[in-house]
C-alpha cells in the first residue's frame, strides 16, 4: 500500500477511533449505565448483575491475552499480569458499587454519578498517552541508567554508567559547550528579540520587518544548517569564496577558513544558527509586552525628561522583566535539547559535542543504553529548576 | 510636547536604518540557498551567490566546431560557427588560442593558427577560420574566451530532485513520506487535547488541580528521555519502526502543548454560554461539541500550526521511530542529512533539497502567522 494511502487510513482510523471513543464511551454512560431516570430496587439489583457479568468478562479476557503474549505462566511477567488484572478486577468492583448501588436510585443520583465519572472518560486517552509516553520513560530511563545490556536481558551495575561517562573527555566537552551555550543562546537571542521589538514599535513597516526577521522559526534546523553551512563554506584561496564569511574575511586579507574545524570558535559558529532562529520567538513574544505597557509611565518619564535609552532601560525594560524571564527559560530548553543543529552541521567533532548528540551517540552508534541513559538523566536533572519553577508559577496563578 | 516629537524624528534615521540593516542580515542566509538553488553546479562553485545578480566574467574553454564541417569557399577552407551555441549567449571581450596566453587577442582581432591558418572571434561569439589547405584533425580548436555572460537562473535543479524517477537521491519519496509523518501527528493530538482541555477547564472533580499541574510539568520533559524506554515499548507490543510508531511518538510529545493551550484558552470562555446551556439540558458532550469546539478554532489552529511545523521539521524522533535501515520511509530532514555527509560540497543538490522541505513550513507560516503568534504568546508559560 502507498504510505500516502497508508497515512489517509491511519488519520481515519485514528481519529475515528478517537472521536468513536468519546462518542461511544459517553452514549454508553448516558443511555446504559446511569440514564436520566429513577430505578426501583429489583430494577436496580437487575442492572448491578449485568454489571458483574461484564466486570469478571474484561479482566479475564485481559488474563488470557497477557498469557498468551508472555506465554510462560510463572515468568515474572505473568505475576505482573494477574497483578495487573487483580487490581482492575478491585477497581471494577468499586465501579460497580458506585454506578448501579442498592436498592431504589433516584434521577438525581444518577446524573450526579455520570457527571462524576464524565471527567475521567474526557482524560482517559490523554493521560494513557502522557503517562506511557512521558511519565514512564523518565522512571524506565532512571532504571536503565543503572543497568548494562548482556546478551538477552540486562543486568544492575549501580552507578558504573555514571562514572563511566565522568571519565570520558567527550562527556566533559559536552558539558562545557553545553553550558557555553546556555549562556550564550538565550541571552543572545533575548537581547535581540528586545532590539528588534524595541526598534520596530513605532515605525510604519514594523509588522512586515518583524515577520521577516521571525519567518527563520518556520525552518528546521536541518535546513537552518544548510543554510549557515553555506554561509561558512571555504574555497582553496586561489578561489573565489563563495561562502559569505570567508568572502568578508579574504577582502580584509584574511587567509581562507574552514570556520567549522577551529575549535572554541566552531561552537560559536554553531551557536549562531540557534540565535538566528530563537531571536524571532523573542521579539515576538518581547514585543506583545512592550505594547502591553501602560502608556502613562512613559509619558510621565518624557515629562520628567528622560531620553530615549532611560526611558527604554529604566522605564519599559523593569516593567517587562517577568516576560524576559519567561523568554529566557523558554529559549533555555530548546537549548538543552539542542540536537539538530550540531548533528547535521558538525556531529560534535572539532570539540563542538553537546549533551543530546553524545547522547545520541551513545545510544544509537555506541549502542550503549546504559550511558546514554545516564546522558539523558544529566539533561532532565539541568531540566528539572524549570520544571519546578514553572509548575509553582502554574499552581501560584489558578489560585 | 514639540520638543519630544522633535527629539524622536532626529532618531527616526538611525531607527529605520538599523531595522533595515537586521532584516537584511535576517534574511541574507536564506536568501543565499534560495538563489543558490537556481544555479548551475559550475555557478555556485566559481562565484559567490551574490555575485550572481550581476552580469559575471568567466574564463571559459571551448572548442570551435570539427574539421569535417568545413567548407570550401573559393580557395579557402572555412569553419564558421557560435562559440555561445549551447549555453547562453555573452559578450567576449578578450582571448587566446593557448591555455598559457588566454588573453592574448581582443575581439575581432585574427589570430594565426599553430597548424597553419587563420581564426577570428567576434564580441558576439561567432567565429571564422580560415586556410588556403583543408583542416585536418579529428577534433575542433580550443579556444580560451574570457566572457560576460548576464545572470542565469535554472531550474534544472529541481527537476532532477523533483521529477527524475531515476534519481536516488530524489526528493519526492521522503517529502511523501514526510507529509504521511505530519498529518496523523497533527489531527490525533488534537482530538485527544481538545476533550482533556475542556475536562481541566470546565468539569469539576478531585485531581484538578495536580493534573494541571502535571501537564505543566511534562511540558518541559526532554524527549530524549522518551527514546529507549519506547523503541523498547514498540518493539514488545510488535509495530517496531514505522509509521504507527512515529504518529504515537508525536502524538505523545505534541500532548502537554495542546492540552496547555487549548485549556487556556477555553478557561477565557465566558461561563455564561455554557451556564445557559447546562441550564437548558445539555450535556457536557454536547457543550463541547457544539459549543467549546467552534468557539476554540483559533487556539486550535494555533496548536495545528506547532505541531504541524514541529512534526515537519522534526529529526530525531523520524530517525529514532521510524527509518530504518532499508530507507524506504525516510524523511526530508534525514535525507538532507545524509546528503550533507556524502554530497557536502555539491551545493546545487543541498541548496534544492533543503528548499524543497522549507517550501511547505514557510508557506504556512506566511498564510497563518496570525495564529502562530497567538499561540506563541498563550504558550509561553507564564
Amino acid at each position: 500500500m502507498h504510505p500516502a494511502l497508508q497515512g489517509l487510513v491511519t488519520i481515519i482510523i485514528g481519529v475515528g477511533g478517537c472521536v468513536g471513543y468519546f462518542v461511544l464511551s459517553n452514549y454508553l454512560l448516558d443511555r446504559f449505565l446511569l440514564p436520566a431516570r429513577a430505578f426501583s430496587a429489583e430494577q436496580t439489583a437487575a442492572r448491578r448483575k449485568l454489571g458483574t457479568i461484564f466486570l469478571f468478562a474484561i479482566p479475564s479476557v485481559l488474563i488470557a491475552i497477557g498469557f498468551l503474549m508472555t506465554d510462560a505462566l510463572f515468568s515474572v511477567q505473568g505475576f505482573l499480569w494477574l497483578v495487573l488484572a487483580g487490581a482492575l478486577i478491585l477497581g471494577l468492583w468499586r465501579l460497580n458499587d458506585f454506578v448501579f448501588g442498592s436498592g431504589a436510585t433516584t434521577a438525581g443520583r444518577n446524573i450526579s454519578r455520570a457527571n462524576m465519572i464524565r471527567p475521567w472518560l474526557f482524560l482517559l486517552p490523554a493521560m494513557v498517552a502522557l503517562g506511557l509516553y512521558l511519565t514512564y520513560p523518565v522512571f524506565e530511563t532512571f532504571r536503565l541508567s543503572f543497568t548494562q545490556r548482556i546478551p538477552g536481558g540486562y543486568e544492575f551495575v549501580g552507578v558504573d554508567n555514571y562514572t563511566q561517562m565522568m571519565s570520558e573527555p567527550k562527556f566533559w566537552e559536552a558539558m562545557r559547550n553545553n553550558m557555553l551555550w546556555l549562556f550564550v543562546v538565550p541571552a543572545m537571542s533575548t537581547a535581540m528579540g528586545l532590539i528588534v521589538a524595541q526598534l520596530t514599535d513605532r515605525i510604519s513597516w514594523g509588522n512586515i520587518a518583524k515577520m521577516l526577521i521571525f519567518m527563520p522559526m518556520a525552518i528546521s534546523f536541518v535546513g537552518a544548517s544548510v543554510i549557515w553551512k553555506l554561509m561558512y563554506d571555504a574555497r582553496p584561496a586561489e578561489q573565489d569564496q563563495i561562502g559569505v564569511l570567508n568572502a568578508i574575511w579574504v577582502s580584509f586579507g584574511g587567509e581562507p577558513q574552514q570556520w567549522l574545524t577551529l575549535p572554541i570558535w566552531n561552537s560559536f559558529f554553531l551557536m549562531v544558527v540557534l540565535i538566528w532562529i530563537q531571536t524571532g520567538f523573542a521579539m515576538v513574544i518581547l514585543s506583545a509586552a512592550l505594547r502591553g505597557i501602560p502608556e502613562e509611565t512613559v509619558e510621565a518619564a518624557i515629562v520628567d525628561g528622560a531620553g530615549p535609552f532611560t526611558i527604554f532601560f529604566k522605564i519599559k525594560v523593569p516593567q517587562i522583566m517577568p516576560t524576559i524571564v519567561v523568554v529566557w527559560t523558554t529559549i533555555t530548553l530548546t537549548v538543552l535539547k539542542v540536537f539538530d543543529i550540531v548533528f547535521a552541521m558538525t556531529n560534535g567533532q572539532w570539540g563542538t559535542q553537546v549533551l543530546a548528540n553524545y547522547m545520541y551517540d551513545k545510544l544509537f552508534r555506541a549502542n550503549d543504553w546504559g550511558v546514554g541513559s545516564a546522558a539523558a538523566m544529566v539533561i532532565m536533572l539541568l531540566v528539572t529548576p524549570i520544571l519546578v519553577m514553572n509548575v509553582r508559577n502554574a499552581r501560584r496563578e489558578m489560585k | 510636547m514639540d520638543n519630544i516629537a522633535g527629539t524622536k524624528s532626529g532618531l527616526t534615521w538611525a531607527v529605520h536604518l538599523s531595522v533595515a540593516f537586521l532584516v537584511i542580515l535576517w534574511l541574507f542566509p536564506t536568501v543565499g540557498l534560495f538563489v543558490s538553488s537556481f544555479r548551475t553546479a559550475d555557478q555556485i562553485a566559481t562565484s559567490g551567490w551574490w555575485k550572481s545578480m550581476f552580469p559575471a566574467e568567466q574564463n571559459l574553454v571551448i572548442r570551435a566546431a570539427a574539421p569535417d564541417t568545413q567548407v570550401q569557399q573559393g580557395d579557402l577552407y572555412v569553419i564558421e560557427g557560435d562559440l555561445f551555441e549551447g549555453r547562453s549567449a555573452g559578450t567576449v571581450s578578450v582571448w587566446g588560442i593557448s591555455s598559457r596566453a588566454i588573453a592574448d587577442y581582443k575581439a575581432g582581432d585574427t589570430a594565426e593558427l599553430n597548424k597553419g591558418g587563420t581564426i577570428t572571434v567576434n564580441p558576439d561569439g561567432t567565429y571564422r577560420m580560415e586556410n588556403t589547405e583543408e583542416f585536418t584533425g579529428s577534433r575542433g580548436q580550443r579556444v580560451f574566451i574570457t566572457a560576460t555572460t548576464p545572470p542565469e537562473f535554472t531550474t534544472a535543479n529541481y527537476e532532477s530532485m523533483l521529477l527524475d524517477p531515476r534519481n536516488s537521491e530524489g526528493m519526492t519519496k521522503a517529502f511523501f513520506s514526510t507529509l504521511t509523518v505530519t498529518i496523523p501527528s497533527t489531527v490525533i493530538p488534537i482530538v485527544i487535547a481538545a476533550f482533556a482541555a475542556y475536562a481541566l477547564a470546565w468539569m469539576e472533580f478531585p485531581g484538578r488541580a495536580l493534573l494541571i499541574a502535571a501537564v505543566v510539568g511534562l511540558l518541559v520533559v526532554p524527549l530524549q528521555l522518551a527514546l529507549i524506554p519506547l523503541l523498547k515499548f514498540h518493539n514488545v507490543i510488535g509495530i517496531g519502526k514505522g509509521y504507527v510508531g512515529v504518529w504515537l511518538a508525536h502524538t505523545g510529545f505534541g500532548l502537554p502543548l495542546a492540552i496547555y493551550l487549548l485549556r487556556n484558552y477555553m478557561v477565557g470562555l465566558p461561563r455564561d454560554i455554557i451556564e445557559n446551556a447546562k441550564v437548558d439540558g445539555a450535556t457536557d458532550f454536547q457543550i463541547f461539541v457544539k459549543i467549546i469546539l467552534p468557539l476554540s478554532f483559533p487556539a486550535l489552529a494555533s496548536f495545528a500550526i506547532f505541531q504541524f511545523l514541529w512534526t515537519w521539521n522534526d529529526l530525531l524522533v523520524a530517525m529514532v521511530f521510524l527509518v530504518d535501515s532499508t530507507g524506504e520511509t525516510t524523511v526530508m530532514t534525514k535525507q538532507i542529512v545524509e546528503l550533507l555527509g556524502t554530497r557536502g560540497g555539491n551545493w546545487e543538490i543541498l541548496a534544492t533539497a533543503a528548499f524543497i522541505s522549507m517550501a511547505v513550513p514557510i508557506a504556512v507560516f506566511f498564510a497563518m502567522q496570525r495564529y502562530l503568534v497567538r499561540g506563541l504568546l498563550a504558550g509561553s508559560v507564564k
